[in-house]
């Protein structure tokens, strides 16, 4: 059998919306057979939390569908944002998309490596603790030992 | 109808769920048996083609049942 090919991811974002991709493709390039690293940093260190409380905003977003015209001002609204993910939540359920946790699983079942980056856990004043079992600290020549191998690196 | 060794209910299950739970199911089954997938997400039908063709895979069969779909996988 031939060398397997190679993932490197690099995450950067910490919203709901934005925590499918990485694991999506992670754990569908994990199943084709690739060997798969992501990279989390700045926000995406949210992705590795314990207790994911992921949330998801129209605000910056106009194109965000909405079931229906909701002014911006309205938006920014105390309690919106919770409105908001709670409904994407309901909404990606009942269409039996799976949940992050579920997704995230799914990669560390696939060996899948994670890797949070060290600096933004001092950055945010975060401890170790406060993320998964099973992933390594590092910085960033740890990712790139990994994606000068990749055969596709993805920035998301 | 065409034999099969074991049977995957996928149904309801949206991108990439199916294919995660193929190979999953797949990873358990010896060499030259064939899984039987049902799945009602229309992407699957590309997903699980394109599956074939990069895992060795033998996707034989990929019809539609009463509005689900069917494929028949012989492990590699």
């Amino acid at each position: 059998m031939s060398e397997p090919k190679k993932l490197a991811i690099i995450a950067t974002k910490g919203s709901l919306d934005w925590a499918y991709p990485p694991f999506i493709l992670a754990s569908t390039a994990a199943a084709l057979g690739y060997e798969v690293q992501i990279f989390f940093t700045f926000y995406g260190l949210e992705l590795l939390k314990k207790d994911l409380k992921l949330q998801v905003t129209s605000l910056g977003n106009p194109a965000m569908p909405m079931p229906m015209p909701v002014p911006v001002m309205m938006q920014a609204l105390p309690g919106m944002q919770g409105m908001m993910s709670s409904m994407m939540k309901a909404k990606m359920k009942k269409k039996g998309v799976a949940s992050v946790e579920e997704l995230r699983d799914l990669c560390l079942e696939a060996d899948v490596r994670m890797t949070a980056c060290q600096m933004t856990v001092d950055l945010f004043d975060y401890n170790q603790g406060e993320f998964i079992d099973n992933i390594d600290f590092g910085g960033a020549a740890t990712f790139f030992e990994f994606a000068g191998e990749s055969d596709i690196c993805l920035y998301i | 109808m065409s034999t099969f060794n074991q049977e995957l209910d996928a149904v309801g299950l949206n991108c990439p769920l199916p294919i995660l739970k193929a190979k999953k199911t797949l990873s358990g089954m010896p060499s030259g048996e064939v899984l039987r997938i049902i799945a009602t997400d229309p992407g699957s039908v590309q997903d699980f083609k394109s599956f074939a063709n990069q895992t060795g895979n033998e996707l034989l069969e990929s019809s539609e049942e009463d509005g689900k779909f069917v494929f028949l996988i012989k492990k590699a």
